[in-house]
């Protein structure tokens, strides 16, 4: 990186305000060629608001953006992108009905004689861009039923075709594996060595010092911070972000173990998972391990009743499960908090209220109607509880920031007093502050009786919070450790289906 | 690698397969409801019989087709048998009038008839930000009033209009009618825009993520305006074609044609919520359900069983549909499977 190269991209004093609410004040960052930022803060500390602006998504109300040194405006993506800048968003933005090929060329299909689309070169194209990134896609298959990690790679396929020069990535690890995470990184050395700029965003602390030479630290809509990495350290980096010290990072307190709450006996599901058998005892903590994949969710969604299992069975509490029900799993105690809060977890559009008390309906419910205030009164104990952060109850819960939204489905679920609690990525895309409140609420779970099985792709949170480690490689339990016996290096062979040496 | 794309391949295959299954079943089930109809009645496979059939679903099969451009971007346009209705007695009132008035032109201003009420429906759907069900319906409602408070209870009659234009409605080229010339080619060439130009790429993506096609730069309003023009042009089209095959037009024109138009399409695979769907699917769809009408009243069949039918068929289609998503869905969950291991 050179420090005195003119940035490619810069914003001046940038500020933006939602109503009331000022999202972001004093943003200033500067991209030059070869550098990749990192940008970091809790959530709701401004950082989609900074990169909306650059992206051409909103307008700041003030502030100048300069590209190449001179002064520019976007008016819209289209206007970001014309000066080479690609934002891949957190939540991926592809066509679902159509091919991979022509999600990435989009808008900008190569044409042949006569204007028409040539489908011949846009395959050729896009399988050039996949074979760039080591990917095992094809661009004729449609993007429907991808995993998140193959549309986060569409998405990627779709910035290097235009050539950027800037690509922000907003979490672009959040919902990978190791070697995904790997290949991603691969690209981004890549990238910078032909002399584009990369902003990086992520909550992965390590991630950040191994591919960034410079940070920008956010907080409460405001950069406070910046620095090249070399001078940072991550607990610096975590105090600038919070504004205070963190008490230890996993706060797993000893508790009771007593009898099975959960047995899965050789629960299979054709193509996804095999043979899949364990228990969970009351005031355990046991967390399934794996690369995503593995069919870990998938194993959590079936136990549920979401995904018909084809064999095997599951008891809670000593009483068999019927197959495919979940209410019968509802009604046996289990609460189930889907790794996509977004589209799995939430009714973005209902009130934070209305979202809370979902699965408390009917206890709520006189004569076929709904009490308010019962409701409001419900949900304003689990929102003292979970210390949730909110404007007003009547709000949509999608006004919230990602880690208040995950309270509000735990909320909705701890309302049912479980017996089992199954949490897929309980913490992804989750500030640091908010984070530690789950897994204190999770170990404060396990301490009254309740049977935690925790699905985590970070492997610092298995390790500080599971009593137990089991461990998937594709579709079968190929490991279980101890909280004693697990360490990074045992847990990541599994994983990979390396053999223990 | 080479291993991994030809499986992505396959896949992309697959999807493809699914698709034309989808059309091979619908021509299946047209030679079976053909042939066993025939069975029953031999009349009904004579040559006149099989091309009143052509005739009275190509004007159908050309709104079907209007109907797919809207749809295929998440919307819905239900006042395409009110603008019928006003092109078609524009049409009649026209000649009535002028007889000597060149036919192109008649055509032309049918057209642009239609085209000014899709203009009219897609500014509102865009610009105004009213879902098109709402906009749709309002207009199903005022463009047939427009027609009542023009016609002012006139009715066109055939012995009123020239030759040359009835004509139309009723001669060959070569054996084929001209008004199923008329439909193929407009089915050809949309199903072609639809399939290898960018505009027509662009409604799949905006009826398939609206807030994706936004930030990915496609300029979404200005698209989902020409499908309603364009839709709202082949209902003037479909109305002055109207005009030419019946000679009697009337304020009435076209009444209840906006749902089997949707049914066609639906039939012929057109995803409701937008995304999916041909335009050969949609004109396959709207000679079948042209079809069912016609050989049940050849078998005399109660009017009351007749809509019962197409209802059967409406529910058949979708759930046939839902049936092989599931096993689509099923053969690529366990090919990955293999392929992982």
């Amino acid at each position: 990186m050179n420090e005195s190269a003119v940035p490619l991209l810069e914003l001046r004093d940038g500020s933006k305000s939602y109503g009331a609410v000022r999202a972001l004040r004093h943003g200033n960052i500067s991209l030059r060629p070869g550098e990749v930022r990192a940008l970091v803060g809790e959530n709701g500390a401004g950082k989609s608001t900074l990169v909306k602006v650059l992206g051409g998504v909103v307008r700041p109300d003030e502030g100048e953006l300069l590209v190449d040194g001179q002064e520019a405006s976007f008016h819209s993506p289209v206007d970001a992108r014309k000066v080479g800048v690609a934002v891949i968003y957190q939540e991926p933005t592809l066509f679902p009905d159509l091919s991979v090929a022509e999600n990435v060329v989009m808008g900008r299909h190569p044409r042949g004689a006569l204007r028409r689309i040539d489908r011949g070169a846009m395959h050729e194209e896009v399988q050039g861009l996949l074979d760039r990134l080591g990917v095992r896609l094809s661009p004729e298959s449609p993007v429907r039923g991808l995993s998140i990690a193959d549309q986060q790679i569409v998405e990627i396929a779709k910035a290097l075709s235009f050539d950027a020069r800037i690509l922000i990535m907003d979490e672009p690890t959040a919902a990978l594996s190791g070697p995904e995470v790997e290949r991603l990184f691969g690209v981004v050395h890549t990238l910078r060595d032909q002399g584009s700029a990369v902003l990086f965003i992520s909550h992965r602390l390590d991630e950040v010092f191994a591919i960034c030479n410079t940070v920008t630290v956010m907080r409460d809509g405001a950069v406070v911070h910046e620095a090249p990495i070399a001078d940072t350290t991550p607990d610096d980096m975590v105090r600038r972000m919070v504004g205070r010290e963190l008490s230890a990072l996993f706060p797993k307190q000893a508790a009771q173990i007593g009898p099975p709450v959960l047995d899965v006996h050789r629960l299979t599901r054709e193509g996804v998972f095999f043979d899949v058998s364990f228990q969970v005892r009351a005031g355990e903590i046991v967390a399934l391990a794996g690369l995503v994949g593995a069919g870990r969710s998938e194993v959590a969604r079936a136990i549920f009743g979401i995904d018909r299992a084809d064999a095997g069975h599951v008891d809670v509490s000593g009483r068999r499960l019927p197959v495919g029900r979940p209410q019968a799993a509802m009604g046996a105690g289990i609460a189930f908090v889907p790794e996509d809060r977004r589209v799995q977890g939430l009714v973005m559009d209902l009130s934070i209220a209305r979202n809370a008390t979902l699965t408390r309906l009917r206890a709520l419910t006189r004569l076929g109607l709904i009490r308010l205030g019962a409701e409001n009164r419900l949900t304003r104990e689990w929102a003292d509880r979970l210390r949730l952060r909110f404007h007003r109850l009547e709000d949509p819960v999608g006004f919230l920031s990602g880690g208040n939204q995950q309270k509000v489905v735990l909320a909705k679920w701890l309302a049912t007093e479980p017996k089992l609690l199954i949490l897929d990525e309980p913490t992804r895309g989750i500030d640091v502050g908010t984070k530690s409140e789950v897994h204190g609420l999770m170990s404060e779970l396990a301490g009254r009786g309740v049977a935690v099985l925790m699905i985590s792709s970070e492997l610092p949170e298995v390790l500080g919070m599971a009593d137990r480690v089991l461990v998937m490689h594709e579709g079968r339990l190929t490991e279980e450790l101890s909280r004693d016996d697990a360490d990074e290096e045992r847990v990541m062979r599994a994983a990979t289906g390396v053999e223990a040496a | 690698m080479q291993a991994a794309s030809s499986e992505g391949a396959r896949a992309g295959a697959v999807a493809e397969r699914v698709l034309r299954i989808r059309e091979l079943g619908l021509v299946a089930a047209l030679a079976l409801l053909i042939v066993g109809t025939a069975i029953l009645e031999p009349r009904f496979i004579e040559a006149s019989s099989l091309r009143n059939l052509a005739l009275n679903a190509s004007i159908l099969a050309i709104l079907a087709v209007g109907q797919t451009l809207v749809i295929v971007t998440r919307n819905v346009d239900l006042s395409t048998g009110s603008v019928l209705g006003l092109s078609a007695f524009l049409a009649g009132d026209l000649l009535q009038g002028h007889p000597g008035m060149a036919l192109p032109l008649v055509f032309l201003l049918g057209i642009a008839l239609g085209a000014a009420c899709g203009l009219f429906n897609g500014i509102l759907v865009t610009w105004g930000q009213v879902p098109a069900l709402v906009v749709t319906l309002g207009t199903l409602y005022a463009f047939r009033g427009l027609a009542f408070l023009w016609t002012d209870g006139r009715q066109v009659n055939a012995e009123t209009l020239p030759d040359p234009f009835l004509n139309l409605g009723s001669d060959s080229i070569a054996g084929v009618p001209i008004l199923v010339l008329i439909a193929i080619v407009i089915v050809l060439i949309v199903g072609q825009w639809l399939r290898d130009y960018r505009p027509g790429r662009e409604l799949y993506a905006i009826g398939s993520n609206p807030e994706g096609a936004r930030l990915a730069g496609l300029r979404a309003d200005r698209r989902v305006l020409i499908a309603f023009v364009l839709a709202g042009a082949l209902s003037g089209l479909g109305g002055v074609l109207f005009t030419a095959r019946f000679g009697t037009v009337d304020a009435t024109a076209g009444v209840g044609y906006e749902l089997t138009v949707i049914a066609a399409a639906v039939v012929g695979g057109v995803a409701i919520f937008g995304g999916t769907g041909t335009v050969y699917g949609a004109a396959l769809g709207a000679l079948l359900l042209g079809t069912i009408t016609s050989s049940l009243i050849v078998l005399r069949v109660e009017a009351f069983w007749q809509q019962a039918a197409i209802g059967a068929l409406l529910l058949l289609a979708i759930a046939l549909d839902r049936l092989l998503a599931v096993r689509v869905d099923a053969r690529l969950r366990r090919r990955s499977a293999r392929r992982a291991n």
